[in-house]
């Protein structure tokens, strides 16, 4: 469970998320939605405790982000924009070097080293270097890497960005199998047909703030639109004129 | 397991996969400089001690002028060459080193009794010409002073007269100091090669991990970054200490190269000597190591790090040269300051003297002072919000 309230951050002048609230909650895939540049990637950022928001509070399973990061981090498992794998390191090893920074021991971080691999098909790749991956196994790689440490919540920035249609299927059909076992996902994208295959919930984000929050169906049903991109379309519009 | 032992593990890992990193931490570091070292001694050694028992080729203008000179000179070791036809021009083009030159008048003037002038033709600003320049001058003034003695004999006065005052040389140098003055580099040598041994593994695990981007998915661990830190640290100071090592045993062997015999001294570049560089260098290890790491977490890039890096390499050279330009006395509080401390301290061992126990402390607690500032300077930037942010 991640609990959003009233988040404020900004860049200089530049005001990159004002007063950001929503909450994802366990058994549910939550999207955050928004244009490039939104203030997606910087919410996201605050809730793993990577920035400090200047005002408002993250709660993740009870935890305030402020007063127990070590904590909030536990219960988190991440794959932020950058994958960022070590090259140089097997596939493995990647996910391993996350276990034991997690405090996993010897015996835990086979299995789940073993369990992730299998459910990931990623056995063939697994003791190569990662120097040379294709993109969809470098997201698979990281991907195991964040859910080494069996994390209740996870968080994905973008998680289907560069990969083929089978890659991206593949990988919904992975995020279904964490939403059935109870877990509360949050992933960002600012691609629609995505956040329709997969959300539960729908969080519009645009120019900083949160203009929409609803399921899908909701949001369809709200501005009267055909579809939901016709409906993101007239969300984000109407929250230009608004900030104008 | 302790995160900071994971991260200095993983590290360590993952840089001895990458070769540009063991070259130039365990190979080139180490092996180029000791090897450096002995053919630049040797070198030196042969252009100083070979050039005072030779023979001394000088072209000579006007040699008929003074016969019983030039007899002199050639029995001191002259070899007369035939003169160039423009003597100034053929020193100022380089073709000859130094011309003597006996003017005409110089028959006149001796036999009157009157100071009978020869030139001596040479180019001041070139340094390689010093030493023929002097011992030409040398076996001029010898000769003057043995006719003159022989003129105040023949007067029946005591040639002692003419030499009131006599400055004695008493000089205390042992040996090995005289040889020292040659190994003043030595201690810049090894602080380089403890720079360059843990600089690529201080870019890489800062400024490369964040170049690569994968300082926000580490930074998402539950760990502390000062643990991620001191564990990235760890593996620099551990590659720059074995690069430290390998040079220092590589100068013990390298010593045996040494024509020592030549040089009148004793060089023990043994098991002591290594033992102590090691002692005196390690707070000096870690403070680079911290340095360089904090250099590196201000660079956004891999090749920004390494060219921050290359200007901080030339600070370490500075207490070397300062110390060959402006020689002082060592004092103990010289000791305290990192580099200078070491400097002095392996120079003292290389002159064969013995390292008190105080001077020791002082260097240790000096540099261990410095870098524990160092490393807490560097928790402060890896706190920073900006430092995992890339792109």
């Amino acid at each position: 469970m991640i609990e959003v309230q009233n988040l404020h951050k900004s860049f200089g002048a530049v005001k990159a998320v004002e007063d950001v609230s929503f909450s994802a909650r366990d058994g549910e895939i939550t999207g955050l939605l928004g244009p490039n540049g939104a203030g997606k990637t910087t919410t996201l950022r605050m809730l793993y405790t990577l920035m400090r928001p200047e005002r408002g509070r993250v709660l993740v399973d009870g935890r305030d982000a402020a007063l127990d990061p070590l904590g909030v981090r536990r219960a988190l498992g991440v794959l932020p924009d950058a994958r960022g794998l070590y090259k140089r390191l097997t596939a493995r090893e990647n996910i391993e070097y996350f276990g034991r920074l997690h405090g996993l021991d010897e015996t835990t971080l086979r299995r789940r080293c073993d369990a992730l691999i299998a459910a990931l098909d990623m056995a063939a790749i697994a003791d190569r270097r990662t120097e040379g991956f294709s993109q969809g196994e470098r997201v698979k790689t990281a991907i195991a890497r964040a859910l080494v440490h069996d994390p209740g919540n996870l968080i994905l920035d973008e998680p289907t960005n560069g990969l083929d249609v089978m890659a991206t299927r593949a990988m919904r059909e992975f995020l279904f199998g964490l939403r059935a076992e109870g877990r509360c996902v949050l992933f960002s994208s600012h691609i629609m047909q995505e956040v329709v295959a997969l959300c539960d919930r729908v969080v519009v984000i645009a120019h900083g703030r949160v203009v929409a929050d609803a399921a899908p169906q909701t949001l369809r049903e709200q501005t009267g639109a055909a579809s939901l991109e016709d409906a993101f379309v007239q969300i984000i519009r109407r929250s230009e004129t608004r900030a104008a | 397991m302790h995160a900071a032992l994971t991260v200095f593990l993983k590290e360590v890992r993952e840089n001895l996969r990458d070769r540009r990193t063991l070259i130039n931490a365990l190979l080139t570091g180490p092996l180029l400089a000791p090897a450096l070292f002995v053919v630049l001694i040797n070198v030196q050694l042969h252009i100083e001690l070979d050039k005072a028992g030779k023979p001394l080729p000088v072209p000579v203008v006007g040699a008929a002028n003074a016969p019983n000179l030039i007899a002199a000179l050639v029995q001191m070791g002259m070899v007369v060459k035939p003169a160039p036809r423009d003597p100034e021009a053929a020193v100022r083009e380089q073709k000859a080193d130094v011309v003597l030159r006996i003017p005409a008048a110089y028959a006149a003037h001796w036999r009157k009794g009157e100071p009978a002038e020869v030139e001596l033709i040479y180019d001041s600003s070139r340094r390689d010409t010093h030493e023929d320049v002097s011992r030409l001058r040398d076996m001029v003034k010898r000769y003057a002073r043995i006719v003159g003695a022989q003129r105040l004999l023949v007067r029946g006065l005591s040639p002692a007269l003419a030499r009131p005052l006599v400055a004695a040389d008493r000089d205390q140098a042992t040996p090995q100091a005289r040889g020292a003055l040659i190994f003043s580099m030595l201690p810049y040598f090894f602080v380089l090669t403890a720079f360059l041994g843990g600089m690529y593994l201080a870019i890489d695990t800062t400024a490369g991990e964040r170049e690569r981007q994968s300082l926000e998915p580490l930074f998402a661990n539950p760990v502390p970054r000062r643990r991620i830190l001191l564990g990235k640290l760890a593996a620099t100071t551990a590659f720059a200490l074995v690069s430290l090592a390998l040079s220092v045993v590589a100068f013990a062997i390298a010593g045996r190269f040494i024509d020592t015999s030549r040089l009148d001294m004793v060089l023990d570049l043994g098991a002591h000597f290594a033992t102590f560089v090691l002692l005196l260098m390690l707070p000096l290890v870690l403070l680079l190591a911290a340095l360089q790491t904090l250099v590196a977490a201000f660079a956004k890039s891999y090749r920004e790090a390494q060219t921050y890096l290359s200007l901080l390499m030339f600070v370490p050279v500075l207490p070397s040269v300062l110390l060959i330009v402006v020689p002082v006395k060592a004092q103990l509080w010289m000791y305290a300051v990192p580099l200078l401390g070491q400097q002095l301290g392996i120079m003292q061992l290389v002159r064969g003297e013995a390292l008190g126990a105080a001077p020791v402390a002082a260097c240790l607690a000096g540099t261990a002072l410095a870098a524990l500032l160092a490393i807490l300077a560097t928790m402060r930037v890896y706190a920073s919000e900006r430092l995992a942010i890339s792109g």
